[in-house]
């Protein structure tokens, strides 16, 4: 069957979670819910400096606490370790990676740097013993300002001797001069430089290990709340010396992860290594404030872009120099996230190839950064679209009509863009219609006209965002081209029992996406049974041995393309068993409704559940065939896939307060087919809310000694329900072509496109006051301050 | 997450929590709702040696009119100074205010005593009591004080409350129909005021307190004074931060709490005078 | 010192630390799991139950506070034959939910809420909310779930 148009069936509807009932009634288990007896409990002792010589440490006084089983120094453990900890991007050859293990062994490098644990009886007992270890530090000066990174005025890691990690430009071939010359010939040219601050990702669940040795026999199974069980097992093998097949990772019920648990913590290797060498289990749970310190941070980038455009504003050039923050420690794919953004630049745009891209990433003494809902894709998406808005504003247009003037005619699809990746399909001027429409567009600005007159305190700001998010990764040669670490395949299974109900294993390792629904609807929809019928399993590597987990919006349009793959390959062998017990050919033979009939003989009909019982008795089967009715598929996709959208963000900004109130939020997106549009609308609505709380409320606050000055939920600011706009979701629906799903991704979507539709808004609202740009996050004091800098300058 | 260790005794009257702090001294610590104490313990930020719960003190929980005054005990839930119909009709300010702390969650169990002994300038509390011209009383060991809410707060979360002593009523007087109102200013609902203005109005007099504004709640003075002789609510306000002495923080600079004080004090003046 | 704490009906005896939190109480001593812990600081509302039938933040009382009270958990929301609590329900079927990390705390926030104020309008359930934090929903369906079961 065909789905590239929207389906009617099972795929498509509102269907409701299957997941639902356990998470609602308290049965779902996270890891920290897996009662052990006996389990010890780890603590770490962190350091309170951002860098500091590591003198001496008296383990002394904690080691005799009562319930404490062992004290460890990072020099005590070093010969657990087979190597450090894993980074699996290399992003250049000569990148600069230091030396890092789960404790550190003579110097600490960002506050929350672990220098030694404890495993004790009880939580409590470790949490008191790692009050009585006795560290005797020698303060060094810290880095925290990126520039003065770059400087090596300080330079942290004595044994790379420089802050600087890498420099990678994103070469296109054949097109040297090419920038240069349309920057020398544009009509009108953009400078402008965006700070993407330091986000702290704040999954509600902390993170959680649990590592539980077999008494005999050596055998492992580690519990973590991950998004990544299979990449966790190789690496925890790998870093630790322990054989891979003797290790089992389960992820339990995990409670979100944004890029946060996708990595290899310290922890985990922690809780592992110690449950071997005691032959115990260990477990460990996160405080929110070591999550606030030692959880990988997001963004944390300096954009300088340029733009070129010709006298019609069509764009001409583009220039970007970013300065990437890594913190103390490359993490697991740290170097990689700007990398991910460097496709983006253009937007959803026409560019010529002119195109000139360069990224430092420098070492700071801040907690590692690495992948945040979106990696490197919001901060390319808002540096270009608040770009656009500077160069509507130059031109004197509105930033619609710019925006359309350059988007990517639909009849251009597939499109080849100015990197050389090619886009499957698109529609932009639907989407951007689409959003005017809802938001009552040209009402807004006539609206905006009345009101923010002068001497108005109450400036109504309409803010644009269109993009395009690269998702689905991804086809395993174009992350070799980017040196990175693994494949983008995905693995599935479906087994058809003998009852006729089926058992779907993937290599995907949902967090709250819902996978267990959408999955259960895909078999559905292609086996024409019902959704009840069919089990998920996934996220525990004995169960799922192979897949590649759950991050960058991949999970559908890889994981979920290959469970229908896998359904094919089903129905195919089935036809051949129909064919054979039918005694027909199976070219005759038709497909719906969960049964094989004869075309043109209406009566001769045969059900899967008769095939799947004659597979499993294998009584009568074709010559040759083997037993059962299961198929195996691992995919590994021709491209990316290309969601985009428009969301368009309504303010009204107090002036006398600096106070931004987000008044409407219209977002459409177009993730192609969607296979369940309730499970969209929670993407998109979760998405937005968390980029617009990078555009007005969250940041990672260091002090100029590398202090985090947010490290509780009360000071970093996730916003609540009062504090949050509802969020008006439309769609389009524009199949990718690439798979047979038509399917795209939506999980970052939101995240991707939110951040510069609310700071375009702000911009928007006091742009009659002078005012062009507003850092992030627009706090009230900010604004506040942004206005008055604004307002003095033009006096 | 976890607290240090410490001992734990109930009183089950005021005058055994008054007798229990004399046993114990400096290194105990009062448990009422528990709602300003025990994030502190979890973070390890407060260690105190014993806690003396008298949470179960239920004489010291009742709203009572008093003629001139209403009486609170000091043990009265913030959700039921918010909801009482007597503080609604007679101190709408305090019920309302009251309705601006914390969460809901937090309102079920924090009280007013608590709130206000804890004497933190970025809580509602304390500054609303001062504008409405509250006296606490406080109980000791050789009996009971009336000490005013402009004498109560001596620094950052200290107070004139001796170490042997409890807040046990707080008498506010009846508004007797001012105008009034309750400005909080924060990024989210949930946190403390970045600042927060509680004004009445009624005639030529007027009461002001600022949250978060100073070491301690603050009266602004010279903004009912100017208010009293004639001056527009817009200048009367523009002095509204002239008895502040504000910090910077991670929200606000100085400058910038100095001038929400006084665009929340005119907006403040204004809605109590409509 | 030995507290009794009725959780879900049932009477729970048990010796505690003093500083025993009541949400370890709850999910070690008694083992019901279903209340979870987000922070240390009383901010995100996850560890919300209902004590003496309000709700309160489990992390912010000592389990020997609630010693002689009673205390509902998530676990104690649904019927015994299995049928949610129209809360519960109203969470599926408006998808309030995703990673199901805050879903009790907010499931008891929100009845807690109802209980106060039975016809809340949408600006009063955002701000009835506010002492829980959810990553995953952008609340905009945790506030449309608690509107339609309030609505019945």
């Amino acid at each position: 069957m065909t789905m590239t148009d929207q389906p009617t069936g099972v795929l498509g509807s509102r269907m409701l979670r299957r997941e639902d009932p356990a998470l609602l009634t308290g049965e779902a288990r996270y890891t920290a819910d897996i009662a052990v007896p006996g389990a010890l409990h780890l603590a770490l002792v962190r350091s309170p400096y951002a860098r500091a010589k590591i003198v001496s440490i008296d383990t002394s006084a904690a080691a005799a606490m009562p319930g404490v089983r062992a004290v460890y120094t990072g020099a005590e453990l070093a010969d657990m370790w087979a190597g450090p900890m894993p980074c699996a991007w290399p992003v250049t050859e000569d990148m600069k990676n230091p030396t890092h293990f789960p404790l550190a062994v003579s110097q600490a490098n960002y506050v929350g740097d672990g220098v030694a644990c404890v495993i004790a009886e009880t939580a409590e007992a470790a949490r008191d013993a790692v009050e009585a270890v006795m560290v005797e530090y020698q303060p060094l000066e810290a880095v925290v300002d990126l520039e003065d990174a770059l400087s090596d005025r300080v330079v942290i890691h004595d044994e790379i001797g420089t802050n600087r990690s890498y420099t990678w430009d994103l070469k296109i071939e054949d097109t040297e001069g090419a920038c240069d010359a349309a920057f020398a010939a544009a009509a009108y040219k953009v400078k402008e430089r965006y700070i993407q601050q330091r986000l702290i990702p704040a999954a509600m669940e902390p993170r959680a290990v649990l590592a539980v040795p077999q008494p005999f026999g050596g055998d492992m199974t580690l519990y973590s709340a991950t998004q990544v069980p299979h990449i966790l097992k190789v690496m925890t093998a790998l870093t630790l010396g322990i054989p891979e097949h003797q290790l089992r990772v389960i992820a339990p019920a995990v409670g979100g992860g944004f890029g946060s648990k996708l990595n290899v913590y310290a922890e985990e290797l922690l809780c592992v290594g110690l449950a071997r060498r005691h032959g115990v289990a260990v477990r460990w749970t996160e405080t929110r404030s070591e999550g606030c310190q030692a959880t990988i941070h997001g963004r944390g980038q300096i954009q300088d872009i340029e733009l070129a455009a010709d006298a019609d504003g069509r764009l001409t050039g583009l220039r970007v120099r970013l300065i990437g923050d890594m913190g103390a420690y490359l993490q697991l794919v740290t170097p990689g996230v700007p990398l991910l953004g460097a496709f983006l630049y253009a937007g959803v745009y026409e560019l010529p190839k002119a195109f000139d891209f360069s990224c430092t990433s420098v070492f700071t003494n801040m907690t590692p950064t690495d992948a945040y809902r979106g990696a490197g894709r919001p901060e390319a998406t808002y540096a270009i679209e608040r770009a656009m808005d500077s160069l509507a504003y130059q031109i004197g247009i509105d930033p619609l009509e710019l925006r359309r003037r350059n988007f990517i005619p639909v009849d251009k699809f597939p499109y080849e863009a100015y990197t050389g990746l090619v886009y499957d399909s698109g529609n932009h001027d639907g989407a951007a219609t689409l959003a005017a429409d809802m938001v009552g567009y040209d009402e807004l600005r006539a609206r905006q006209a009345q009101q923010n007159v002068p001497g108005s305190t109450k400036r109504l700001g309409i803010g644009l965002s269109t993009y395009f998010e690269m998702c689905g990764l991804a086809p395993s040669r174009v992350l070799a081209s980017l040196n990175y670490g693994a494949g983008g395949w995905e693995a599935a299974t479906v087994r058809v029992l003998p009852t006729n109900k089926v058992q779907v294993v993937t290599g995907t390792s949902p967090h709250g996406q819902g996978h267990e629904t959408a999955w259960s609807m895909i078999v559905a929809e292609k086996l024409g049974i019902s959704p009840d019928d069919v089990d998920v399993l996934h996220s525990d590597t004995a169960i799922a041995p192979l897949g590649l987990d759950t991050y960058g919006s991949r999970s559908l349009s890889v994981g979920g393309v290959a469970i229908a793959m896998t359904c094919d390959k089903v129905i195919d062998k089935a036809r051949q068993i129909a064919a054979h017990l039918l005694e027909a050919n199976p070219d005759d033979l038709e497909f719906t409704g969960g049964e094989f009939r004869v075309a043109g003989s209406p009566d001769r009909t045969m059900p899967l559940a008769a095939i799947a019982f004659e597979a499993f008795t294998a009584h009568n089967l074709p010559d040759g065939m083997e037993p059962n009715l299961e198929a195996h598929t691992t995919y590994d996709p021709p491209n990316f896939s290309w969601p985009f959208g428009t969301h368009i963000c309504v303010v009204e900004v107090d002036t006398e307060t600096g106070e931004v109130e987000v008044i409407k939020y219209v977002a459409v997106d177009d993730c192609g087919n969607q296979v369940n549009p309730l499970i969209v609308d929670g993407q998109v609505h979760g998405g937005v809310i968390q980029g617009l709380a990078q555009a007005l409320f969250e940041e990672a606050v260091y002090d100029a000694d590398g202090n985090l000055r947010t490290s509780t939920l009360a000071e970093y600011l996730v916003p609540a329900a009062s504090d949050v706009p509802p969020v008006i979701t439309g769609h389009t629906v524009t199949p990718s072509p690439t798979n047979q799903l038509g399917v795209k991704g939506v999980g970052e979507a939101g995240t991707i496109a939110a951040t510069p539709a609310v700071i375009n808004a702000v911009v928007d609202a006091l742009s009659g006051l002078g005012v062009r740009n507003v850092p992030m996050p627009a706090s009230p004091n900010t604004v506040w301050s942004i206005i008055n800098a604004a307002q003095g300058g033009s006096q | 997450m976890i607290p240090a260790a410490f001992d734990y005794v109930r009183a089950s009257s005021a005058e055994e929590a008054i007798s229990l702090i004399g046993q114990y001294g400096d290194e105990a610590k009062f448990l009422a709702g528990g709602h300003s104490l025990i994030p502190l313990m979890k973070l390890r930020l407060a260690q105190p040696t014993v806690l003396i719960d008298i949470g179960r003190v239920s004489d010291l929980s009742y709203i009572r009119d008093a003629g001139e005054h209403i009486a609170i005990g000091a043990l009265t839930r913030h959700m039921d100074v918010e909801n009482s119909s007597v503080l609604r009709e007679h101190v709408p300010l305090l019920a309302h205010a009251t309705s601006h702390v914390g969460d809901p969650q937090v309102r079920h169990r924090g009280t007013i005593g608590g709130s206000l002994a804890h004497a933190d300038p970025a809580s509602d509390l304390p500054a609303t009591t001062l504008a409405l011209g509250a006296t606490y009383v406080v109980t000791g060991p050789n009996g009971s004080r009336e000490v005013a809410a402009a004498d109560f707060y001596q620094g950052y979360l200290t107070s004139t409350l001796a170490a042997d002593e409890m807040l046990t009523e707080i008498r506010v007087p009846k508004m007797k129909g001012a105008g009034w109102s309750f400005q909080k200013f924060n990024r989210r609902a949930q946190d403390w005021a970045i600042v927060g203005v509680a004004a009445w109005r009624r005639g030529n007099e007027s009461g002001v307190g600022l949250v978060n504004m100073s070491s301690v709640p603050v009266l602004a003075t010279s903004v009912s004074a100017a208010l009293a002789s004639g001056a527009s609510i817009d200048d009367a306000a523009a002095q509204a931060a002239d008895e502040a002495d504000p910090q910077a923080d991670l929200n606000a600079s100085v400058e910038y709490r100095q001038h929400l004080a006084r665009v929340l004090t005119r907006r403040a003046l204004t809605d109590a005078s409509s | 010192m030995e507290i009794t704490v009725t959780i879900n009906g049932k009477a729970h005896t048990a010796d505690v630390e003093p500083r025993q939190l009541l949400v370890q109480f709850i999910r070690e001593t008694v083992g019901l799991t279903g209340t979870n812990i987000g922070c240390d600081t009383s901010s995100c509302g996850a560890c919300s139950i209902h004590l003496d039938g309000e709700a309160v933040k489990s992390c912010t009382l000592l389990a020997v506070q609630a010693d002689g009270h009673s205390v509902t958990t998530i676990e104690g929301m649904a019927s015994a034959d299995g049928t949610l609590h129209p809360m519960q329900q109203a969470f599926m079927e408006n998808h309030g939910l995703q990673c199901g990390y805050c879903t009790p705390g907010m499931v008891m926030a929100a009845t807690s809420l109802l209980k106060e104020n039975p016809n809340p309008t949408e600006e009063e359930v955002r701000i009835g909310l506010e002492g829980n934090l959810c990553r995953c929903t952008g609340y905009h369906n945790i506030v449309q779930s608690v509107l339609a079961c309030a609505k019945g």
